[in-house]
């Protein structure tokens, strides 16, 4: 199906499809209190104790606007360079659900605070732009959970009227991967921006998802499906292979596609009809007159732009410049602003006589495979980025092998611990004296002479044996640089 | 000493500063009027026992200082009091107990007034007669079977019988000028956005408006000058200076322009309300005011206008009685069946009809041609006023359409009921400040009030032509106690 890593398309007899995605991500904006109340946001609090009038919607309770939840969706506005709107419209969607205390949403529908902007994926085939329709501030709704009481549903509130963005990005995109690779940049960029803490697991980040598929070179959009509310990019992945296919076999049947929402069931790995569009919601939307037009000034938005710290293109253009790091590293490295600020952290360690290959290594080889199998983010590194910088740095200079550093690093995770205090306690310095491996070395030969016969008479290939029985008798430790040189001149 | 409740809030308020009444005497009074006058049918919820408590601890530490030292009164049941039932006089809402307090309120409480109760009201203050309310209807002390006019008509009715000495409503099209035109009383509507909406009851958020209900004129400064403050608490209020309108109050109007719009002289206006309108324009004259001729030429679309956004925005804001969270809830299958028996059950027809409408013209479709249009002529009708108000200080209309009507005699027939707001509606569509002031009487003998309409922010100089042209008519209402028996 898949022909390379750029294309994702769908053939069947003589016809080839492609796929067309758009996403609507729904980004908790990092807050310490609701979007319009002063209720807190903590998650995971007992059910309906982080509950004001307002987000119960009493009557008589009116919204106040969080101002630190429209500096946090202008500077999204500003990460995503999208034209940032200065005035814009509270509406209220409505319609009824037991979650949704006021019997409607306060959204922006008409006049949303950011407009069009721009997002670059970093694809294995080169860079590929999405683009941004818009977004808008709203609030999210209270959790009804049905599976606790057999008769009743139960309604918490705690999220209701938590400040959500919902980011509308274009019809752009048109492989999972680059989906995948949207919501990872999304989700990288607010986190730079500290707008949204990205966590999927707690729902900080779910996104509803457009599907639509053509012939290969038309230029006209299908009918399109919204698969709502998917909360992790593997079922977003699974879910696109799914549903696309499922439209291309309407397609070759002659059916037609249904403009309509569907359900993704993550246990059956299907998508099912939710609503039809003519079941769907009048919404009724217009706009809160609780609320005045949300106005800001460009000395506002000036004075956000200049707090916005380096995001992860300008980042990456650094690290290849001053780093010279590649740009496959580079993005690796910046992909996470923690990454990012642990790689800084170990080159500033390093000192003049730094080694970025070895640095780059390092973090991404030993480093990660030991976050990944204790399954810990770069924040809980159990090696500090100093320590990390002096492993390197004994490499570098000399003082151990490569083999040795892992044998060290391994020692290291229990507790922090400073390699050069491993090195020094377990006696693992790298022997480096010529003079003493020549020794070493003499002895070898004399001890195995057939075999170093053999290897004169052209039995190349006994060079590695005699390697491996020097760093045996070193117990490791011996330079093998070194030792490479001196079989070479003794063997000749 | 007169009947002490009787007396003007000034009065009052004179004599308890004076020590010559106590708090709790004034508080008894009232609470024994009130006993005796139930029959009007003003209380939704008395709070008697707790009045006299609190008036008996206000005499025992009385802080003369305050601007309501230890004075009682009742208050429309739409404004949430802490601890005190507030129904907006409907089902939905029959044993809502608030565990908070509206800002008006509170600024009232905070200068030492008591709460007596909460006075009856339209359901959700939807209704021009005060007979939507699921408490029934009110009577107007004025006549028996007459209507104190809505949807503050608890209100009204109160104050016209005494049962307190002022009080306050909410005017969203008219709700607080005309039950006082029908009652003889003064009641003024402020500026939008000079009282908070704060726990107030919602009904159309881009209109509603608490405001003061009083005897005389001075009272209703007094107490504007209590109840309006900047609040936070609701994004729509406005930070502006605030007068202290009872101290600047002055019947020196010489030189002020008052306009008078030709538009209001509407087909088939009664011969009473016109005699009532030339006659104030002689009384402004009398009291050195200039009368200039204006047009406002959109007065025409104001009552369909209003009568699609208060409801589109109504339709909304009681989308949350839904019986999930407070309020009445009615026993369903699922929940779509709660929903709809609950609101079928909790509101009543006037509601219903107003939640359709406002569902319907916000509907897909149909947005733009009623909603987006109207809002397009509030705009319109907003400019007018502006235009007028290049050339004039204040615009004189009569408050209403007619005296007030019989109990019954509307209730079958909604338009007619709705022109009732005629005069009122145009006003809080411009957001503007209005007064109605007592001017007159019908063949009948039903009070009939004249409206001054201010500029936005200019209540003091409303208040002050109301308070010049009071002195020259010299209205007294004539209340007999016919319900006390």
């Amino acid at each position: 199906m898949t022909k390379d890593n750029s294309e994702y398309l769908i053939e069947r007899r003589d016809n080839v499809y492609e796929v067309v995605i758009g996403l609507e991500v729904h980004a908790q904006v990092t807050s310490n209190s609701k979007l319009f109340s002063s209720s807190s946001t903590t998650f995971g609090a007992e059910p309906n104790t982080q509950v004001s009038l307002v987000d119960a919607a009493f009557p008589g309770m009116l919204p106040v606007i969080n101002e630190y939840c429209v500096k946090q969706a202008i500077k999204t506005g500003i990460g995503l360079r999208a034209q940032i709107n200065k005035r814009s419209v509270f509406d209220r969607k409505n319609y009824f659900y037991a979650d949704l205390p006021q019997g409607y949403q306060i959204s922006q529908f008409k006049y949303p605070i950011v407009g069009e902007g721009t997002v670059v994926l970093d694809m294995a085939h080169g860079q590929k732009e999405v683009g941004i329709e818009r977004l808008h501030l709203e609030q999210d709704a209270g959790k009804s959970i049905h599976d606790m009481d057999p008769q009743n549903t139960l309604v918490d509130l705690n999220r209701s009227g938590v400040a959500l963005m919902e980011i509308v990005s274009k019809p752009d995109m048109r492989t999972p991967d680059e989906v995948s690779a949207y919501v990872k940049k999304l989700r990288s960029i607010m986190r730079y921006l500290g707008t949204c803490d990205g966590n999927m697991q707690e729902g900080s980040l779910r996104a509803d998802v457009n599907i639509s598929v053509r012939i290969k070179g038309s230029d006209k959009l299908g009918t399109r499906c919204e698969i709502k509310n998917v909360n992790s990019i593997k079922f977003m992945q699974m879910a696109i292979d799914y549903e696309a296919n499922r439209q291309v076999d309407l397609i070759e049947e002659d059916k037609t596609i249904d403009q309509e929402t569907r359900l993704f069931d993550t246990k059956k790995n299907e998508t099912r009809s939710m609503r039809s569009k003519e079941d769907a919601h009048d919404y009724r939307y217009f706009p809160d007159p609780d609320l005045l037009p949300l106005e800001v000034t460009d000395e506002f938005i000036e004075k956000l732009k200049a707090d916005i710290p380096e995001l992860p293109d300008d980042k990456k253009k650094r690290f290849i410049d001053e780093f010279k790091v590649s740009a496959y590293e580079a993005t690796i490295l910046v992909s996470d602003i923690d990454t990012a600020k642990y790689f800084e952290e170990v080159v500033a360690k390093m000192g003049k006589n730094r080694d970025m290959k070895l640095a780059v290594n390092w973090i991404t080889g030993e480093l990660f495979a030991v976050l990944n199998n204790k399954n810990l983010e770069i924040t809980q590194s159990p090696i500090s980025a100093k320590n990390l910088a002096k492993l390197i740095n004994l490499i570098k200079n000399g003082t151990i092998s490569g083999k040795i550093a892992k044998t060290i690093f391994e020692l290291m995770i229990d507790g922090d611990i400073d390699p050069q205090i491993i090195v020094e306690k377990k006696g693992l310095k790298q022997e480096s004296d010529p003079k003493a491996l020549e020794a070493l070395i003499d002895k070898i030969i004399n001890d195995n002479r057939e075999k170093a016969i053999e290897y004169k008479n052209g039995k190349e290939k006994l060079f590695g044996f005699f390697v491996g029985q020097a760093m045996k008798a070193s117990s490791g430790k011996a330079n093998p640089q070194l030792i490479n040189e001196i079989l070479k001149k003794k063997l000749q | 000493m007169s009947d002490i409740t009787s007396l003007t809030l000034t009065e009052l308020v004179k004599n308890i500063k004076d020590k010559k009444i106590s708090s709790e005497e004034t508080t008894k009074a009232f609470i024994d009027r009130g006993e005796k006058s139930r029959d009007l049918n003003a209380y939704i919820t008395e709070d008697f026992s707790n009045a006299l408590l609190k008036a008996k601890s206000f005499d025992q530490k009385p802080n003369f200082d305050l601007k309501l030292p230890g004075v009682p009164m009742a208050v429309k049941d739409l404004f949430c009091t802490k601890d005190v039932k507030t129904t907006a006089g409907s089902k939905i809402l029959n044993n809502f107990i608030p565990p908070y307090e509206s800002t008006v309120t509170q600024n009232i409480w905070d200068v030492g007034a008591i709460l007596l109760g909460k006075l009856n009201c339209d359901e959700f203050a939807m209704g021009s007669s005060n007979e939507t309310s699921f408490f029934g209807n009110v009577q107007s002390p004025i006549d028996k079977g007459l209507v104190p006019g809505g949807s503050s008509g608890g209100s009204a009715s109160a104050l016209a019988a005494n049962l307190t000495p002022i009080t306050i409503g909410t005017d969203t099209g008219g709700s607080i000028r005309q039950p006082a035109s029908f009652t003889g009383t003064v009641g003024l509507k402020p500026t939008y956005g000079s009282c908070s909406r704060y726990g107030i009851v919602a009904f159309a958020s881009s209109l509603d408006q608490a405001g003061p209900m009083s005897k005389d004129v001075k009272d209703c400064a007094l107490l504007q000058e209590i109840i309006s403050t900047y609040d936070e608490k609701d994004s729509t209020s406005i930070d502006f200076k605030r007068n202290e309108y009872s101290k600047e109050l002055t019947n020196n109007i010489k030189g002020k322009k008052i306009g008078v719009p030709k538009e209001y002289r509407v087909d088939r206006m009664p011969k009473e309300i016109e005699d009532l309108w030339t006659k104030g324009i002689e009384y402004a004259k009398d009291c050195g005011a200039e009368i200039i001729e204006i047009s406002l030429p959109h007065t025409n679309y104001a009552l369909p206008t209003y009568y699609i956004v208060a409801p589109a925005e109504a339709s909304s804001n009681l989308a949350r009685y839904d019986g999930v969270k407070y309020g009445f809830r009615s026993k369903g299958e699922n929940l779509i069946d709660m929903y709809e028996k609950t609101r079928s059950e909790g509101f009543g027809s006037e509601v219903q009809r107003r939640i359709m409408i406002g569902t319907y013209v916000l509907s897909s479709g149909y947005y733009d041609a009623y909603y987006l249009k109207a809002q397009k002529v509030r705009k319109l009708i907003k400019n007018d006023f502006e235009e007028a108000y290049k050339k004039v200080d204040a615009i004189l209309t009569p408050s209403t359409p007619s005296a007030a009507f019989k109990i019954g005699e509307k209730t079958n027939d909604p338009v007619s009921m709705y022109l009732n707001d005629i005069f009122t509606v145009p006003v809080n569509l411009a957001g503007l400040p209005a007064i109605s002031i007592p001017a007159g009487v019908d063949v009948k003998g039903y009070p009939l009030g004249l409206q001054i309409i201010g500029k936005a922010f200019d209540e003091q100089n409303i208040l002050n032509i109301a308070y010049a042209m009071e002195e020259k008519i010299q209205f007294r209402n004539k209340i007999t106690d016919w319900w006390i028996k």
